[in-house]
């Protein structure tokens, strides 16, 4: 029972939304896409997404500059 | 040079359009290499206007301060490669329709500033515009580490990144690291256009 976020192992938390997970990540930063497995989740849908068992979770952020 | 491949990538090339969302040190840097390969179409979006500060990394003259983004960088392009079509809009993108001049290319560049316009003008995209390949760049600022840039392929978003790189609020903009990644982003688009080198 666990996930992959950016590589990292970490257990799975059953209906654990994309929201709790950041949090629980402690990805502070506002600004992120997030993918499961293939699927990117759009920032509205972060509090309604159930992170599935054995996904893999990937985290980006953006940094100012351009 | 090989002449048979030279050719097939300029009919290809000539054919195709992208779009570049912010005209600063990633987006007019992208524009010109864009530009000399030999792209048939630019759709250019900016509202800004060229600042002193400016010069040390984006493809403007000193001569051009206070010129509008978009009317200068027509100008640099023109003088490297007339038969490049451009479409410039001088306007801010505003949330809601981001997409809008975006939507009859075949590859979208964000070049942005801040990361909140970043996250908001990817997101419109990648759900507005669900078929369009989107380059984005993470990570300009400081100078150095060009070994910690990769390439992220998130479904249709490639994304030029650096995830160790500070925001540039707390670091500094210079010119060979933000020309990298510009040129990184260009780099992309020509292989989103013309499929893998191989």
């Amino acid at each position: 029972m666990s996930i992959e976020v950016n590589t990292r192992k970490v257990d799975w938390v059953k209906k654990e939304t994309v929201k709790e997970l950041l949090k629980r990540m402690k990805y502070s930063f506002p600004l992120v896409v997030v993918k499961i497995n293939d699927e990117i989740i759009p920032r509205s849908k972060f509090s309604e997404v159930y992170i599935p068992n054995n996904s893999k979770v990937s985290v980006i952020h953006m940094i100012s500059g351009g | 040079m090989n002449k048979e491949k030279t050719n097939k990538i300029k009919k290809k090339l000539k054919k195709s359009s992208v779009g570049i969302a912010g005209l600063g040190g990633l987006g007019s840097n992208a524009a010109v290499a864009l530009a000399r390969a030999g792209i048939g179409r630019l759709v250019l979006v900016d509202f800004d206007k060229i600042e002193d500060s400016n010069i040390t990394r984006q493809y403007y003259f000193l001569d051009q301060i206070g010129k509008l983004k978009t009317n200068a960088l027509q100008d640099n392009i023109k003088k490297i490669n007339p038969s490049v079509v451009i479409d410039a809009y001088c306007e801010k993108l505003i949330k809601g329709s981001m997409e809008t001049r975006f939507k009859d290319v075949d590859v979208v560049i964000e070049a942005l500033d801040s990361a909140e316009t970043k996250v908001a003008f990817i997101e419109e995209i990648l759900t507005k515009l669900p078929d369009k390949p989107i380059v984005a760049a993470s990570g300009v600022s400081g100078y150095g580490h060009s070994d910690r840039i990769s390439t992220k392929n998130l479904g249709k978003l490639f994304l030029c990144y650096d995830e160790n790189a500070k925001s540039c609020d707390i670091d500094v903009l210079v010119a060979p690291r933000v020309g990298l990644m510009a040129n990184w982003e260009a780099n992309l688009a020509l292989e989103i256009i013309l499929g893998e080198d191989r």
